[in-house]
């Protein structure tokens, strides 16, 4: 299949910083594509060089195996990370608004039903929620029925039940068989949105692939949790590999039974150990050798 | 292309009217400067001098009877009785009062410093000279002009001004500032599509709150306008169009509301001062007068004010429509070339 989005050696440089430093992916139609690296690493740049908010350096972007066109603004939908809604408008108001900006629009009554806002239709918009603002803004961003939809980081900031909320929508869009992609800095939305995922960092993509199948080929060991008490020198020539995070001491093994054995011979506390399998969390630690959270 | 105007045109006239406190900011605020104005230019309550006055009338020694008496008639003058010449003394020294009068001697002081003092002094030693008979009284011919009725379109054309100015700016630069702008540019939405839409909702709201005090100090004063209701509106529209123009030009790239109210301010303040909103350049340094000329509210102004004071048509005012008219272009194509959607 032909993809809808394919981008070639894109690079977008600032006098101190290559902040897109020549990443190259090809999205088909249908499809979650989430972009999945930690703050800075160049994600919404990426994103916003390919929307046409900025200007690339170098590289190639082709929209349906054609350069971008006005019509590209027509046919796509977009949601920013930070955008203020305009005052004295209600969500309603607002919606109509910039619907009416294009020259194909999607039906209202779905559009509300799709992003639930029923509810807040007639409130003012300086007096919704956050995860509210993130569903209208989302409603905007689905106002022309797009055929691609571009997600920058939507659940930041978002309490758990807000967050769900607005997967549960993203799941919907999904299955009206539209292109996303998105961008996140949690491992967790990319497991349950994603179909394919580009792990980015300093702009660069450095693993790219399924969900699954990036666990299956970088990560098909466990994780053991162990308390942040314990003392370096204790695993300083330990076998597997181990991280210290902020909280507590990450062990990654393919020989799980190896590496309890060795942490009862030294005597290493086990009372608050958690035993799980590998996640991209995981594989992006071990890639990079730091955490995506950073 | 019609409708993203009409939308967006909609959209800010809707955040216009529902921000209760700047629509009624915007009405109130000429009515009460046209209200105080009334009131401190009465006829009555006019005044132009303070003396100061310390002492017992009757008891009057130096000073004759008739020469006090012709100065206490004179008009525009409130005498103010103090009753110690110390607490006078020091209220001159501050120019709370431009002349003291001892009523007892016919002791007088002045402020070496102060114009009025220097007048009010030559007033008080003149109500003593036996008026000269050969001088011969006439009324001025032609309509006269009521002082607020001159004011008016002065405060009318100021009111527009900031409302332009900083009504457009401030919304535009807060737009650039907080993300719409940006959300805006990735619709179908041209530049110059986003500008109309800005300038039909001001000049709409500009009209529609220039109407509403219009009328409502008509009502209340009765003045007259002696010209065409028409040429004033094409004026009006025309001072209002070139403002806003202007204000796009401000706000054509800045994201910071403290920049562009900086810049607003630098424009404004003059504006105000050299348009004769509050008074005539008359006798002021030519290049004064010449270096007013450039600002759209003298244009406006000066076309108003031959409109409803001196009744000229639309051939009398021709030269400031035309130097509106080319201003607004200006301004308008400045503004489009150097716009942007998002922050630098």
């Amino acid at each position: 299949m032909n993809p809808i989005l394919e981008v070639k050696d894109l690079t977008k440089h600032y006098p101190e910083v290559k902040a897109v430093d020549g990443i190259s992916f090809a999205i088909e139609p249908g499809i979650c594509f989430g972009l999945l690296g930690p703050n800075g690493a160049g994600k919404t740049t990426a994103i916003e060089v390919i929307e046409g908010i900025l200007q690339p350096t170098s590289g190639e972007i082709f929209y349906k195996g054609r350069r971008r066109g006005h019509s590209f603004k027509n046919e796509v939908g977009i949601q920013f990370q930070n955008t203020e809604l305009p005052q004295f408008l209600t969500v309603k108001e607002t919606l109509l608004t910039f619907r009416n900006l294009y020259d194909r629009r999607a039906d209202i009554t779905n559009l509300i039903e799709t992003c639930r806002l029923e509810d807040i239709l007639k409130r003012d918009n300086r007096k919704i929620s956050g995860g509210q603002k993130q569903r209208l803004l989302l409603a905007m961003a689905l106002s022309n029925d797009p055929e691609l939809l571009f997600l920058d980081e939507p659940t930041t900031g978002l309490d758990p039940q807000a967050r769900r909320h607005l997967w549960d929508i993203v799941h919907r869009i999904k299955a009206m068989k539209r292109t996303i992609v998105l961008t996140t800095h949690y491992m967790e939305e990319a497991e349950i949105l994603c179909d394919h995922i580009g792990i980015i960092d300093n702009g660069k993509i450095i693993a790219m692939g399924t969900p699954g199948g990036l666990l299956k080929e970088h990560c098909g060991g466990t994780t053991i949790s162990l308390s942040a008490s314990i003392d370096d020198s204790i695993l300083k020539d330990f076998p597997c590999r181990w991280f210290r995070k902020e909280d507590h001491i990450e062990i990654q093994t393919t020989s799980p039974n190896e590496c309890l054995y060795r942490l009862v011979e030294l005597g290493v506390d086990l009372s608050s150990m958690n035993v799980r399998n590998q996640n991209l969390e995981d594989l992006f630690l071990k890639i990079t050798g730091h955490e995506l959270r950073a | 292309m019609l409708n993203r105007i009409w939308t967006l045109f909609k959209a800010r006239n809707i955040e216009f009217l529902r921000d209760r406190s700047a629509f009624a900011w915007n009405i109130l605020f000429p009515i009460f400067v046209i209200v105080g104005f009334s009131v401190l230019f009465n006829d009555e309550r006019q005044i132009l001098y303070k003396v100061g006055v310390v002492g017992s009338e009757q008891a009057a020694g130096n000073i004759e009877d008739a020469q006090l008496s012709r100065f206490r008639k004179m008009k525009y003058i409130d005498f103010i009785p103090f009753k110690s010449e110390d607490q006078a003394v020091a209220k001159l020294l501050h120019h709370r009062i431009d002349l003291l009068i001892n009523q007892k001697d016919g002791t007088y002081w002045t402020s070496k410093t102060s114009p009025k003092g220097y007048i009010a002094e030559h007033l008080f030693k003149s109500s003593s000279f036996i008026p000269n008979t050969d001088l011969k009284k006439e009324s001025v011919h032609g309509v006269e002009i009521p002082y607020i009725e001159w004011l008016f379109p002065g405060i009318l054309g100021m009111n527009m001004m900031f409302s332009a100015l900083f009504g457009v700016g401030y919304v535009v630069v807060n737009y650039r500032k907080n993300g719409v702008l940006k959300r805006m540019s990735v619709t179908p939405l041209r530049p110059w599509e986003f500008l109309s839409s800005q300038i039909m909702s001001r000049m709409y709201l500009l009209l529609l709150t220039t109407a509403i005090v219009f009328i409502g100090c008509k009502l209340i004063y009765g003045f007259q306008v002696r010209g065409s209701y028409l040429t004033l509106f094409l004026v009006f529209c025309l001072g209002g169009f070139s403002m806003i123009s202007l204000a796009l030009v401000v706000a054509s790239r800045s994201s910071s509301e403290e920049f562009a109210g900086g810049i607003l301010n630098l424009i404004t303040w003059p504006m105000m001062f050299l348009s004769e909103v509050w008074f005539s350049l008359e006798g002021s340094e030519p290049w004064v007068q010449h270096a007013s000329k450039v600002f759209p509210l003298t244009q406006m102004i000066d076309a108003a004010r031959k409109i409803m004071n001196d009744g000229a048509g639309i051939q009398d005012v021709q030269s400031n429509i035309l130097i509106l008219a080319a201003m607004s272009l200006v301004f308008v194509v400045m503004g489009s070339m150097l716009f942007k959607w998002q922050k630098d």
